[in-house]
C-alpha cells in the first residue's frame, strides 16, 4: 500500500463529492454571486453542521491548513466570534469619531465586562467578541502609542497603529501553534489627517470606514448607518452621539435602551479620548427621544414597528433581525463573551 | 589550578572592559552652527572647515543636510559621528516614507529622536560627539531645538553650538526679533560668523546657510564672508594686556 492510498481512500473521500453538500454549496455560490452575504455566512454554520453529523470536516482542525475550496475554517470561525459578542458600533465626522457599544452582564449577580478601551490620548477601542483576546491587543496597542510618543514626542498616527494590530492578527492566521484573536476591533481617533474610524478583524483584514458596526444583531445598526452615514461628515459631535445611540438601539431588538446597557465614547478636536458617564448617557437617551419625535410608548416595541423617522427602516430590519435569529447562540448571553 | 582558573577568569574580568570599543576623544570636528527663527521660517549658518585636532584639515565638509522635506540638522563635533548620525536619520526617514500614507516626521519628532539616540549613546559611555542643531517648518509651525552630546535638548527662538553659545547668542539676544525678513536674517547669521570667524581659531572663513520654510529647504552654496583684518587690536592683540607679552 503506497501513501498515496491513504488519500485517495474510501475514509478521505472529499466532501464536497457528496451531492448534498455540493448541491447545498452550488446554492451558495449562487446566492454569494447575488450578493446575499448574509446567506453566506449562514451557510458556514449549515456546512458546518452537516459536516460534523455526516463527515468530520478534515480541513478545520488547525489553522494552517487549506481547504480544497481556498478557505481556512479556523480563520472563520474566528470571524465567527466576533459575531457572537454583544455589538459595537462607531461612527465618525470630520472632527470627532463616537464608539459605543451594548454591555450585556452575562448572569444576574455579575457586573457587566468592559468593551470599550481608551488606548492613548488620542485612540480609543470597542471590541466583540473574545474580551479576553480584546484586552490583551488593546494592551499592545497602549504599548505601542506609549512608544512611539516616547521616541518622537507626538500621537501615533491612526492608520499606522492599525496596520501594526493587523500584521499581528495576521502572523496569528499563518503559525501552527498559534490561534487568531476571537475579537473584532473598531478602532478609532484623531491625528493630523483627521478622524478615522478602522475595523480590525481577527483574519488580519483591516477596513476604514465613516461607519461601522459589529457584534451580535448589528445588521440593525448597520442598516441604519447605511441610511444615514452621508450626513456624517459635517455631523455636528451632539448629532454623532444621537446617530449612536439610535444605531445602538437598533442592535436591542426592542428592548429599551438605557444608559446602564450601553456605554458611549468619544474622541476629537480638543476632546480627548473618553468615555461618557451614565448620568450624562441617560440625559442625552432622554433628550434626544423628545427630538426624535417618537411616543415615549413606542421605545418598548420592536423596532418593525418604529415611527417618525424609524419608520423607513421597517422593511430592513425585520428581514435583518429574522436572519440573525438563525445564528444559534444569539439568544440570550453569548457564550463566546463569556 | 584552581589558582590559573581564577587568574584567567579575573584577566576575562578586567579584559572585557578594555576590548570594547568607544569614543574618547574627538578626531575630525567641526565647529559652531548658529540658527535663528525668521518671519518666514528657520535659517541655519554652519561654515565648512573640519579640523583634525587643532589643525584645519578639510575646507568643505557639509555640516548641514536635510532630513525629511521639513527639516534640515547642523552639526558640530566629531564628523564621523555626525555621518553615523545621518545615517540613522536616512533609515528612519525612508522607513517613515515607507508608509506611503501622508503622515510624516516634522522637526519635533526628529529633535526628540535625536534626543533619545544621544542620551541613549551617553548612557552607554559611548556618546556621539556632537552638538546638533535641528530647525524646521511644519503645518505653518517654527521649531528650532538642540541636543548636546549628553543628550540635554532644548527649544528656543535661536540656538547656537559650541563657540557659537558664547560668541553669537548674546548678539542675537540684542539683535533677534520674531519678525526679521530673511536679508535681515542672513545678515544676522552673516554678522554672527565673522565675529566666529575672527575669534574662533577653528573656523574657516567658506559658509553656507540654510533656509526652511513651508515650501521646503534649500542649502546654499559655499561662500566667503569680507573680512577687515586692520584694525588697531588685530595687529597686535595683547599690547596692554598685563602679564602678557
Amino acid at each position: 500500500m503506497s501513501p498515496n492510498d491513504f488519500k485517495t481512500g474510501q475514509d478521505a473521500k472529499h466532501w464536497a463529492e457528496d451531492p448534498r453538500v455540493r448541491d447545498e454549496h452550488r446554492e451558495r455560490e449562487r446566492e454569494r454571486e447575488r450578493g446575499d452575504t448574509y446567506k453566506f455566512v449562514e451557510s458556514i454554520h449549515f456546512c458546518c453542521t452537516i459536516k460534523f453529523t455526516m463527515f468530520r470536516n478534515q480541513y478545520d482542525t488547525d489553522v494552517t491548513t487549506w481547504s480544497p475550496a481556498g478557505r481556512l475554517f479556523q480563520v472563520e470561525y474566528a470571524m465567527e466570534a466576533v459575531k457572537q459578542g454583544s455589538a459595537a458600533i462607531g461612527l465618525r465626522s470630520k472632527t470627532h469619531v463616537v464608539l459605543a457599544c451594548v454591555n450585556k452582564a452575562n448572569s444576574e449577580l455579575s457586573s457587566h465586562q468592559k468593551k470599550i478601551f481608551k488606548v492613548d490620548d488620542h485612540i480609543g477601542v470597542a471590541i466583540a467578541g473574545l474580551t479576553a483576546d480584546g484586552r490583551v491587543l488593546s494592551r499592545y496597542m497602549r504599548n505601542e502609542c506609549i512608544n512611539y510618543s516616547y521616541t518622537y514626542e507626538s500621537p501615533l498616527p491612526v492608520g499606522r497603529l492599525v496596520v501594526q494590530l493587523a500584521d499581528k492578527a495576521q502572523v496569528c492566521t499563518q503559525r501552527s501553534w498559534k490561534r487568531p484573536y476571537g475579537v473584532g476591533l473598531l478602532v478609532g481617533g484623531l491625528d493630523e489627517s483627521g478622524a478615522h474610524l478602522y475595523y480590525n478583524c481577527p483574519s488580519g483584514n483591516y477596513f476604514e470606514y465613516q461607519a461601522f458596526a459589529i457584534g451580535s444583531r448589528s445588521q440593525a445598526a448597520k442598516t441604519y448607518l447605511e441610511r444615514k452615514f452621508e450626513s456624517f461628515v459635517d455631523s455636528s459631535r451632539e448629532n454623532l452621539i444621537k446617530d449612536a445611540l439610535f444605531a445602538l438601539r437598533e442592535t436591542l431588538q426592542g428592548e429599551k435602551l438605557t444608559s446602564s446597557i450601553c456605554t458611549i465614547s468619544i474622541v476629537g478636536v480638543g476632546e480627548a479620548f473618553h468615555t461618557l458617564d451614565q448620568e450624562t448617557v441617560q440625559g442625552l437617551i432622554n433628550e434626544f427621544e423628545v427630538v426624535g419625535e417618537e411616543p415615549p410608548a413606542d421605545e418598548a416595541a420592536p423596532p418593525e414597528q418604529g415611527a417618525g423617522t424609524e419608520a423607513a427602516l421597517a422593511p430592513a430590519a425585520p428581514a435583518a433581525a429574522a436572519a440573525d435569529e438563525g445564528a444559534p447562540a444569539d439568544q440570550g448571553v453569548a457564550p463566546m463573551d463569556i | 589550578m584552581n589558582f590559573a582558573d581564577s587568574a584567567s577568569a579575573m584577566k576575562n574580568l578586567l579584559g572585557s572592559e578594555g576590548d570594547s570599543q568607544r569614543t574618547l576623544y574627538p578626531y575630525v570636528t567641526g565647529t559652531s552652527v548658529v540658527a535663528i527663527k525668521y518671519k518666514d521660517g528657520i535659517l541655519i549658518a554652519a561654515d565648512m572647515g573640519g579640523s583634525y585636532g587643532s589643525t584645519l584639515r578639510y575646507k568643505t565638509v557639509e555640516r548641514l543636510k536635510p532630513v525629511g522635506k521639513h527639516s534640515v540638522i547642523g552639526a558640530s563635533g566629531e564628523i564621523s559621528d555626525f555621518q553615523e548620525i545621518m545615517r540613522y536619520l536616512d533609515e528612519l526617514i525612508l522607513y517613515d516614507n515607507m508608509w506611503d500614507d501622508g503622515n510624516s516626521l516634522g522637526p519635533k519628532e526628529v529633535h526628540n529622536y535625536l534626543t533619545r539616540v544621544m542620551y541613549n549613546r551617553r548612557n552607554k559611555f559611548n556618546p556621539l560627539w556632537n552638538s546638533l542643531v535641528l530647525g524646521g517648518v511644519k503645518n505653518g509651525q517654527k521649531y528650532l531645538g538642540t541636543v548636546s552630546m549628553i543628550g540635554v535638548q532644548y527649544e528656543d527662538s535661536h540656538v547656537a553650538t559650541g563657540f557659537g553659545n558664547h560668541l553669537a547668542r548674546p548678539i542675537l539676544r540684542d539683535e533677534w526679533h520674531e519678525n526679521l525678513t530673511y536679508e535681515e536674517g542672513v545678515k544676522l547669521l552673516e554678522k554672527c560668523m565673522r565675529v566666529l570667524l575672527y575669534r574662533d581659531r577653528s573656523a574657516v572663513n567658506k559658509l553656507q546657510i540654510a533656509k526652511i520654510t513651508e515650501e521646503g529647504f534649500t542649502i546654499s552654496q559655499p561662500y566667503s564672508l569680507k573680512t577687515f583684518w586692520d584694525f588697531a587690536a588685530f595687529k597686535n592683540p595683547t599690547v596692554g594686556a598685563e602679564g602678557s607679552w
